[in-house]
């Protein structure tokens, strides 16, 4: 039967009531509004400090701009998401991640607890403050849609193998930045480690249930791309729900003095600096 | 569409040595605001080298220490680029000519080949995925786009704030990426010509000593039009040249083969 015959719209009266009777249904991913209603708020969270909680579903994107302190946490439920993260400076999107920088001033290529997602301008948008998946990657970059229709036979956004390149165009696109504003990502929940020659060594997923918490340094724009790690080597496009918590309490606060991440190495504590000093002057 | 030169007449280095800042100070001193080594050192020695590939030369320029410089290779072309007093970074940004939306891409560059380092056959994707250039001849073990370039900004953290006012290769793509209506969302992660920058296994990673010599060189063909950044790294706190700068030499051939990599 055709999913027609369940409706009865043949009048704008009964149009609407059939569309409004669509109403409360839920999906395995969508948005929970208002986020403190999540049926999956974390267990050492308040639900009522909540300010965005998803499920974002294989293959899609979503986005968001944070208050300056806010905490944010992804998870991956089934071990199989790969959140392709990008982060600028929602004051000044100019601002955004630099990989380059967030590999070399910690003088680590890595991503793990503590690691500052540094902009190119010599401040930390975003810190890294916990990790229980361990396998990240800031060499790979995201998907393109050449890769994909080579990997997959198809990268069109709205097919089965959508690129995360085309889709952090849409998000960014949504802040009013153009294809040009979105420089290289990193990803988290699906690593690779450097070999001795070069080569990249794919360590893929530590499993199911492991999260990435981080701190809003500063007023961020997140755009979050939920695609396959383009080095992923099974043939499918496989990728799984991401999970997403973000909440803000009286102590939820960006890195300070007072924190001991702040001193753990020279380069990062005057990262720290540069940033409280732009937020101070800004009467952040 | 292209001018071929037979007798190129090589642009010279006009700011050999680097003429610098300075101010008096009460007592009559004349103090330079240019960080001490900015100009290579007297006696260092020089390899001007030449084109990797046959051909016509079209273009054959020559970027003095801490300068900038951009060209547009067209399709077919060669760049050798001669790292002339040896271990100089060359930062280098690439862009579609006809489009600059469309640019050098380093993830895509390392995922395509599977592989962080850029070797003699690396094709130098976009983030489109798509070649702009393919790395023909190269006469170093490899090369680098994972350090990304030097900044005024992240010298700050690196160096500590004394060094805020050091000139840094971020500022010479934002002033010769403005000759092409680049600005700050156009700078991206970097391809660093000559420079040496290791992945150990542990994850640790860095600047390290080079590996080239005065006279090495590496070659690039385009394979689309293709708008070529380079910022002759003024970095004096790391290794990337050698704490002495040195010039470079941009040379563009007409090759007359049809030039395949070796790789
Ligand atoms: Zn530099």
């Amino acid at each position: 039967m055709a999913p027609a015959a369940d409706h009865s719209t043949d009048t704008v009266l009964n149009a609407r009531a059939d569309a409004r009777a669509q109403g409360g249904q839920v999906s395995d991913w969508m948005p929970y509004l208002p986020a403190s209603t999540s049926p999956f708020c974390p267990e050492d969270v308040d639900a009522a400090s909540l300010t965005w909680a998803e499920t974002v579903a294989p293959g899609s994107y979503t986005h968001k701009v944070l208050a300056r302190g806010t905490r944010f946490r992804l998870e991956d439920p089934t071990g199989e998401a790969c959140a392709h993260t990008l982060v600028y400076n929602a004051l000044e999107p100019t601002e955004r991640l630099n990989v380059a920088d967030t590999q070399k001033i910690p003088w680590q290529a890595y991503l793990g607890t503590g690691h500052p997602l540094l902009s190119g301008d010599g401040r930390v948008l975003a810190t890294i403050v916990g990790d229980t998946s361990g396998r990240h990657d800031a060499f790979c970059g995201t998907s393109t849609a050449a890769w994909n229709a080579l990997r997959y036979g198809t990268a069109l956004p709205e097919g089965p193998a959508p690129a995360g390149r085309d889709l952090f165009v849409k998000a960014a696109a949504k802040h009013g930045l153009g294809p040009a504003d979105v420089p290289p990502s990193v990803s988290f929940f699906q690593g690779v480690r450097v070999a001795e020659d070069g080569s990249f060594d794919w360590v893929g997923s530590s499993g199911a249930g492991t999260s990435v918490e981080l701190v809003a340094e500063l007023p961020l724009i997140v755009l979050i791309a939920n695609v396959p790690h383009p080095r992923d080597p099974r043939p499918e496009y496989i990728v799984g729900p991401l999970r997403v918590h973000a909440w803000r309490t009286p102590e939820t606060n960006p890195t300070t003095q007072a924190d001991e991440r702040f001193d753990a190495a020279p380069e990062v504590r005057r990262a720290y600096l540069n940033t409280l000093d732009y937020a101070e002057a800004r009467g952040l | 569409m292209t001018t071929t030169i037979n007798n190129p007449v090589m642009r010279p280095v006009t700011t050999v040595p680097v003429p610098v800042t300075t101010y008096l100070t009460p007592d009559g001193q004349l103090v330079s605001s240019v960080p001490v080594g900015a100009s290579y050192a007297d006696g260092s020695p020089l390899e001007w080298g030449g084109p990797l590939v046959p051909g016509a030369v079209v273009l054959d320029e020559q970027v003095a220490p801490r300068a900038s410089w951009s060209g547009v290779v067209r399709a077919g072309q060669v760049l050798t680029i001669v790292d002339v007093g040896g271990n100089q970074s060359g930062d280098c940004l690439l862009y579609n000519a006809h489009d600059t939306d469309e640019r050098y891409s380093a993830p895509d560059t390392l995922a395509w080949q599977d592989n962080a380092y850029i070797r003699t056959g690396t094709v130098l994707r976009s983030n489109h995925g798509r070649a702009l250039m393919t790395v023909i001849e190269n006469e170093i073990d490899r090369q680098d786009t994972i350090g990304g370039a030097c900044s005024r900004e992240s010298n700050t953290l690196r160096y500590g704030h004394h060094v805020m006012y050091h000139h840094g290769c971020r500022e010479n793509f934002l002033t010769e990426g403005a000759k092409h209506g680049l600005g700050m969302r156009d700078i991206v992660s970097n391809i660093n010509w000559f420079m040496n920058v290791p992945v150990e296994e542990d994850g640790a990673l860095g600047i390290v000593d080079g590996m080239s010599a005065p006279g090495k060189r590496v070659a690039l063909r385009a394979e689309i039009d293709t708008l070529v950044l380079i910022s002759n790294c003024p970095q004096m706190n790391n290794p990337c040249n050698d704490f002495n700068p040195t010039p470079l030499r941009m040379i563009v051939s007409e090759p007359d083969v049809d030039y395949e990599a070796d790789a």
